[in-house]
């Protein structure tokens, strides 16, 4: 039986190779409804199928009881670890060392942000933050996989869209709202690296936007702006510009040399070098990953 | 100990979202319902984290008035970390939930070990 | 004990009842909606630990995006189901 699986995982593999993998038989709904083991089969079953053939009688009954108790053990052992915690807001903690004297005390004038958390995200520790985009992206990548092909047919009923669309009150609040959501958003992440927020919050706050904008008015006009391929040039341009300049400020930074991006005055909105353009790589992509979210959500593409 | 306890209020509280979570993750076969459970352990860790960073009585770490002494601002380490870490739990929220409909529109429900009940018997027709 | 830590105390206390209540909750509408009253609480602790970027990262993602995908998926969920039984009506109808 083994060497049978395993001729069938190379024949596979070679069709996945050839690419004459098809998934759509795989898609099909109405599987066959699941039959009880016979009593035979029934001790060679792995434990959770066991368990499922009630062989270990009153386990499910027993089950929460279980679950509840090992969460009260859990979060008594946690709590106390907790109580051995050093007293939490003391200026004199562990964490509270020599690299925050530096970020808070030397961040102004060597990233020239004056939000030192944009600094710290976006310079010192730009290289976590160009991961974390990647994330993003292949997230948004594997939902456009997982829910594209899967609704070929899936087109959102007309009649359904119709009534979202004619309601007044959606309409006429999304009409005053949208324009002060997106300004907000735009607003957010070109003053990253002077107040609080930055690409991620803003981006979000645009994609929450362009969301409303699309339940309220549907997509049609949006579709001029964000469609499929814009989507993609933008999002891989943003993604690409981000890690060559990364790259740079990197190589730059790391042999001391002299960068052509000057930190400008702190406080300035034309300031901080690279991390304004970076803030706004980052908010476009978020702002159009969460929309198509949305949209693969809603109607299967982008 | 209610002393320390006391001391320790957001750590304590983090700590007790953090075993509800995993409650939630145990209880219940709903895949919906184990996604929420997730999220909220998600945030209990960021609320642990992000307590860490902040020291009473000083301002949060945003240079305003030109004054760069340590001395008067909190942390900023924890709060770009979980900054972080907030923008990588929605992008798992999202998968977690495509990959629900996708079972949901095969299996017709979300009860986990109904579906496993039916891939397990798949698999045996296949063999 | 001033004012700020008994509202910080109220905020911890609320918190910890939505994440249980979401939990315990048998209508998933209902769950998501606690869901996302506990993402907006605890964008207002954050702002109390002196972290304004969280405050706002987590008002924006937490309570707004993941919340919208969340209902998104149950209404999914609800256009299945309905595919599903108006095809078996029709198998039905045709036999």
């Amino acid at each position: 039986m083994k060497s049978k699986k395993k001729t069938k995982v190379s024949e596979r593999l070679r069709a996945w190779d050839q690419s004459s993998f098809d998934l759509t038989d795989a898609l099909e709904l109405n599987p066959p409804l699941p039959k009880a083991p016979t009593p035979e089969d029934r001790e060679s079953l792995p434990v959770i199928d066991r368990i499922e053939a009630r062989q270990f009688a009153g386990f499910r009954k027993i089950y929460p009881w279980l679950a509840g108790l090992l969460g009260l053990v859990m979060s008594a052992f946690l709590l106390l670890g907790v109580l051995k915690l050093p007293p939490y807001g003391a200026a004199d903690n562990p964490p509270h060392n020599e690299v925050m004297d530096r970020y808070v005390g030397e961040g102004m004038h060597e990233t020239g942000a004056v939000n030192t958390v944009a600094g710290v995200i976006l310079d010192y520790r730009a290289f976590d933050t160009l991961g974390e985009s990647h994330v993003l992206y292949t997230a948004a990548a594997a939902v456009l996989i997982l829910l594209l092909s899967s609704s070929r047919k899936g087109e959102e009923p007309p009649e359904l869209r119709r009534i979202m669309e004619d309601d007044p009150i959606l309409r006429n609040t999304a009409k005053v709202v949208v324009p002060f959501v997106l300004l907000f958003g735009v607003y957010i992440i070109l003053n990253g690296h002077l107040g609080p927020g930055g690409g991620f919050a803003g981006g979000a706050i645009l994609g929450g936007g362009l969301i409303l904008y699309a339940i309220a008015f549907g997509y049609e006009s949006l579709e001029r702006l964000i469609n499929d391929r814009s989507y993609r040039v933008t999002i891989a341009a943003c993604l690409c510009f981000y890690s060559a300049a990364k790259c740079y400020s990197f190589y730059c930074g790391a042999n001391g040399l002299e960068t052509i991006f000057s930190t400008g005055t702190p406080g300035a909105i034309l300031s901080a070098g690279l991390i304004l353009p970076l803030n706004v790589a980052v908010g476009l992509v978020v702002a159009l990953t969460m929309y198509g979210f949305y949209s693969v959500f809603q109607r299967g593409r982008i | 100990m209610l002393d320390s306890l006391w001391n320790n209020r957001i750590p304590a509280a983090a700590v007790l979202l953090f075993a509800v979570g995993f409650t939630t993750l145990l209880l219940h076969r709903n895949l919906l319902k184990k996604i929420i459970g997730l999220n909220i352990m998600d945030t209990a860790a960021y609320l642990f984290l992000a307590s860490l960073g902040y020291i009473a009585g000083r301002k949060p770490p945003i240079i305003t008035d030109g004054n760069t002494d340590p001395a008067a601002y909190a942390n900023p380490l924890p709060a770009g970390l979980v900054l972080t870490g907030i923008v990588v739990s929605v992008s798992v929220t999202a998968l977690m939930l495509a990959l629900t409909l996708r079972l949901y529109r095969r299996y017709h429900t979300l009860d986990l070990d109904k579906i496993y009940m039916m891939a397990r018997d798949e698999q045996e027709d296949e063999t | 004990m001033n004012a700020l830590d008994v509202f910080q105390l109220m905020l911890l206390g609320l918190v910890v009842i939505c994440g249980v209540s979401a939990c315990l909750t048998k209508n998933l509408l209902v769950s998501l909606i606690i869901f996302m009253a506990y993402s907006v609480i605890m964008s207002v602790i954050w702002v109390l630990l002196e972290a304004p970027d969280l405050a706002v990262t987590e008002a924006a993602v937490g309570a707004g995006i993941s919340s919208i995908l969340l209902f998104l998926t149950l209404k999914k969920l609800q256009d299945i189901r309905k595919e599903v039984r108006d095809e078996k009506q029709e198998e039905d109808e045709g036999l």
